[in-house]
């Protein structure tokens, strides 16, 4: 087959994945929230509520599409686009699993393998503040404003630490393409042996990228409404909630990837298996670490409750940032005496 | 013409189209990104000329921080027709005068300078290896001394915002 092909089918499929685990998502995060409020849940569609997320994407596309008359048109349709567009191109440069072999040929569970992989990531993610800040400028109302302010500001604040937590990581892995990362964990350890300060301070600044609990306060309804998508109704809401769905799925898979292996499991090679079985059995060893995540995600939002304002600078600015700075000193410091330069 | 000699023409019509409205956009938002998506054609150059690295720190800084800080400055500052400050006369013609000679200058060295010759070992030049060992051995001393600078200008503009300094 056609290598372009290949690729093609794989960005499908990916694309389709990520899709699907954002829309089951919504789904699990009721179901761990009713479950940790002591209440049941969604389980009026279908067994166990499954088909609640159809009935929800049914609602959203059926309900009517309100563009404020005071609004900036095209900015206000552009915001959600925006923000879905960066959530999806994060996933690119992700390793799902090994090789696989199909009719002589091998191909990488992966969309394409940068030699920048991290600093694309790193990009995308500093652009999806965009979409939150065109959508809630162009609302033209004070509150959408106001969420807006939030968003870009607190994202500007974890980006740094977030960056400087991953240039430790960088120093002792020495490269930047994630799959290299992975496989360098097949090798040794996990990187959370190397770096645990720096896996806490990426885990903190994930929760704030992605504006969720309790760094969510860019959609912080007690002060603001809804925040950045007071005005949206209809699905362009749907695309803002949705996107963040999706990036709490990504930001879950880089976290695995960067400190916990990516897809390798423990003694993947000593069980004996091989070929396409190991591949498959790593995706799903790749899944199961993801979901953990995607979990801690949810179980964070129902335990913590939402930080102030100042709060968040403070805890951004003068907590996680000198850690960070002085996780980078202190790796390098190890790197050096331990002759690991 | 190969394929990236028309993705070549294509970023540079819309570096150059878009960088013309940010200065004819009415509306200080949309100059603002405007301004984005020349900083977008400008890293798709960057990729043509195989500098990768170079291509994603220019989004990293750039598009993704330093715009930022323009969006939200200007959304802050809610302007509109009825509050923008208009310059005096004698300012305006200062400003021109200025940028006629700035222009002149830029002409100048334009025309005095020789084409670039291009280089042998062009594949793989702009990688972070590449960029890296050349920045640490050959340009270590510029490199340190610009990061220097670069702290000065953060303490500057640290010191700058406290109002209530003693």
């Amino acid at each position: 087959m056609d290598p372009l092909l290949i690729k093609a089918i794989i960005v499908l499929i990916v694309f389709a994945i990520t899709l699907l685990v954002a829309t089951y998502s919504t789904w699990g995060e009721r179901k761990v929230a009713a479950f940790l409020q002591d209440r049941v849940g969604p389980d009026r569609a279908g067994p166990a509520g499954l088909f609640q997320p159809l009935a929800d994407a049914v609602k959203m596309f059926m309900k009517e599409e309100i563009i404020p008359s005071v609004s900036n048109k095209w900015l206000f349709v552009l915001g959600p686009c925006i923000s879905m567009l960066t959530a999806l191109m994060t996933g690119v440069v992700i390793p799902w699993g090994g090789e696989l072999t199909i009719a002589g040929q091998t191909f990488d569970l992966q969309i394409v393998d940068l030699n920048i992989g991290i600093l694309y990531l790193f990009g995308v993610v500093s652009l999806g503040v965009y979409g939150i800040m065109i959508g809630g400028w162009a609302s033209n109302n004070k509150y959408s404003l106001l969420g807006a302010i939030r968003a870009s500001s607190q994202m500007i604040s974890y980006e740094i630490a977030m960056g400087l937590a991953i240039v430790a990581l960088v120093m002792t892995t020495g490269t930047l393409s994630l799959k290299e990362i992975v496989q360098q964990q097949d090798a040794g350890f996990a990187n959370i042996v190397y770096q645990p300060l720096g896996f806490i301070i990426f885990l903190i600044c994930a929760f704030a990228e992605t504006n969720r609990a309790p760094f969510d306060l860019p959609e912080c309804e007690t002060e603001l409404i809804g925040g950045y998508h007071t005005e949206y109704s209809s699905m362009k809401l749907g695309f803002f909630l949705f996107a963040e769905y999706i990036n709490m799925f990504v930001s879950s898979m880089v976290i695995v990837s960067f400190y916990f292996g990516g897809y390798n499991f423990p003694f993947q090679h000593e069980i004996g298996l091989e070929g396409n079985i190991l591949t498959f059995v790593q995706t799903g060893f790749f899944f199961l670490k993801v979901s953990f995540f995607v979990f801690f995600f949810w179980w964070v939002r129902w335990t913590l409750p939402r930080f102030r304002y100042d709060q968040l600078m403070n805890l951004g600015w003068k907590v996680l940032l000198p850690l960070a700075l002085v996780n980078i000193f202190v790796t390098g410091l190890i790197m050096y005496f331990t002759g690991n330069l | 013409m190969n394929i990236t000699q028309y993705i070549f023409w294509f970023l540079s019509f819309l570096a150059l189209l878009s960088a013309l409205m940010v200065v004819f956009s009415k509306n200080p938002v949309y100059s603002v990104l405007y301004l984005i998506i020349t900083f977008f054609a400008i890293a798709g150059h960057y990729v043509l000329m195989s500098a990768q690295f170079l291509a994603a720190v220019h989004i990293i800084v750039y598009a993704g921080a330093i715009m930022v800080l323009f969006l939200y400055t200007i959304m802050m500052l809610n302007l509109n027709k009825e509050t923008e400050p208009q310059k005096k006369t004698y300012i305006q013609i200062i400003a021109i005068v200025a940028l006629g000679l700035l222009m002149v200058t830029m002409i100048g060295s334009i025309k005095g300078a020789e084409a670039a010759q291009p280089i042998a070992d062009a594949a793989g030049i702009g990688t972070v290896e590449k960029l890296g060992d050349v920045l640490f051995n050959k340009f270590l001393l510029p490199f340190e001394v610009s990061s220097i600078l670069f702290l000065s200008a953060m303490v500057g503009a640290v010191y700058l915002s406290k109002k209530n300094l003693q």
